[in-house]
């Protein structure tokens, strides 16, 4: 049974890239790509990794999505005939497609015990978590504690993404159509939207603080926290939702949430710990560790939501 | 009672089943743009929601029953709103909604 869903999740994956390949315009590719991310995120969900399907929804289904059609309402709709032959570029994918199927055929069977990935340190973080952290999320303690320089290093990429858009794009303070589009023909959005955007701050603070317990965690939740934002800006227009949370507001909270995850660790080594090693923040253990994945998950919010907001207005304030 | 439900609960599901299959053959087969969305809010409304419903049934008095009603209860509001949006988007830019203009 099993076998069929998965089947049948990658054939549609299959016909949604032949369909991408096909296509011209580019606001259907746009849409086809989150198809092809919410097929994807069911797929994770089959295999048992919840907590990247929901990332995979919340990110390549929902905020990638928004971006493509912010950039295809910023320069053209249609795709340029292509100006060379396509044998060599279908060559080339050919090659290594090819050459990524023969890699496969030495790789383990899935679910297999004696993997490499399921012998060296992936059993002690399943058989220790209950133990050291006391988070039954064992994804979560692999994040935010045992691995958590290296996801400091990737808030620290998406802080890098933030300031490279900014810098690129940078963003226009033109005030001309603060009132957004006109009223009475977006009545309807707009009373959804009002009625949704606090429900949807409050799913991302569940998926936040929840994250300990089942799937979630800071990315999942800034990137949901800032849909919500999206969401105001588009019925309202760009002009009130600067109103709520003001450009420079993000500049400081994107900085901000990458300290505070950086902050956590300076104190655990004035603490007399290691550089995030949050048992010592407590008396408890236990209750260290969770007070620093706590804090941490909320840095990671903070500058996702900010860095996601950066790039959704500097796109915005191009066409407004 | 454990079998009523169980029967219910299929009912609901392939109730859905057909709806989503009836909203997904309108979407290829009516002519326009307008009539297609149409096809899409069946699909939106009836389908998911008796699909939901089914999984209710299926999953009792518990935690997961009151997600699948937020689940519903967000669908009832997204599902016509974007259908709404669509329309909305369509009329504005000057689509004109295929009609029979034929004598009777």
């Amino acid at each position: 049974m099993e076998y069929l869903i998965d089947i049948v999740l990658l054939g549609l994956l299959m016909i949604t890239g032949f369909a991408i390949v096909r296509m011209r315009s580019l606001l259907a590719v746009a849409m086809l790509t989150s198809i092809y991310s919410l097929l994807s995120a069911s797929l994770f969900v089959v295999l048992d990794a919840v907590d990247v399907a929901l990332t995979e929804a919340a990110i390549g289904a929902g905020i990638s999505t928004i971006l493509m059609l912010a950039t295809v309402a910023l320069t053209s709709d249609e795709e340029k005939a292509p100006r060379h032959t396509p044998l060599l570029p279908l060559f080339v994918v050919i090659t290594t497609g090819a050459a990524l199927i023969y890699g496969t055929l030495d790789m383990p069977h899935y679910g297999d015990p004696t993997a490499p990935v399921h012998r060296y340190v992936a059993q002690s973080y399943i058989h220790d978590t209950p133990a050291d952290i006391g988070v039954p999320n064992v994804v979560t303690s692999v994040l935010a504690s045992y691995r958590g320089y290296d996801t400091l290093g990737e808030v620290t990429v998406i802080f890098t993404a933030g300031i490279g858009v900014l810098a690129l794009l940078g963003y226009r303070t033109r005030r001309r159509n603060i009132q957004g589009p006109d009223i009475r023909k977006l009545v309807v959005l707009r009373v959804i939207a009002k009625l949704f955007f606090p429900l949807i701050l409050l799913f991302a603070l569940y998926v936040l603080f929840h994250g300990d317990y089942g799937p979630g965690g800071g990315f999942q939740a800034g990137v949901i926290f800032a849909t919500g934002f999206i969401l105001y800006a588009l019925a309202y227009g760009l002009g009130n939702a600067q109103r709520v949370i003001p450009h420079q507001w993000l500049l400081v909270m994107a900085a901000v949430g990458v300290l505070i995850y950086a902050g956590v660790g300076f104190e655990s080594m004035l603490l007399g710990g290691k550089f995030l090693e949050y048992r010592v923040l407590t008396d408890n253990p236990v209750t260290g560790q969770h007070l620093g994945i706590m804090l941490i998950e909320l840095g990671v919010g903070i500058t996702v939501t900010a860095v996601i907001l950066i790039i959704y207005y500097g796109f915005v304030s191009r066409r407004d | 009672m454990d079998l009523l439900l169980e029967i219910l609960s299929w009912i609901c599901l392939l109730g859905g089943a057909v709806f989503l299959l009836i909203g997904a053959i309108g979407v290829l087969r009516f002519p326009d743009f307008y009539t297609r969305l149409h096809a899409v809010s069946v699909c939106d409304t009836l389908g998911a929601g008796l699909v939901l419903a089914g999984l209710m049934l299926q999953g009792g008095l518990s935690l997961v029953t009151v997600k699948l009603l937020l689940m519903f209860y967000f669908m009832i509001f997204t599902g016509p709103t974007a259908v709404h949006a669509l329309a909305e988007a369509a009329l504005q830019g000057k689509l004109k909604p295929l009609v029979d203009d034929r004598k009777p």
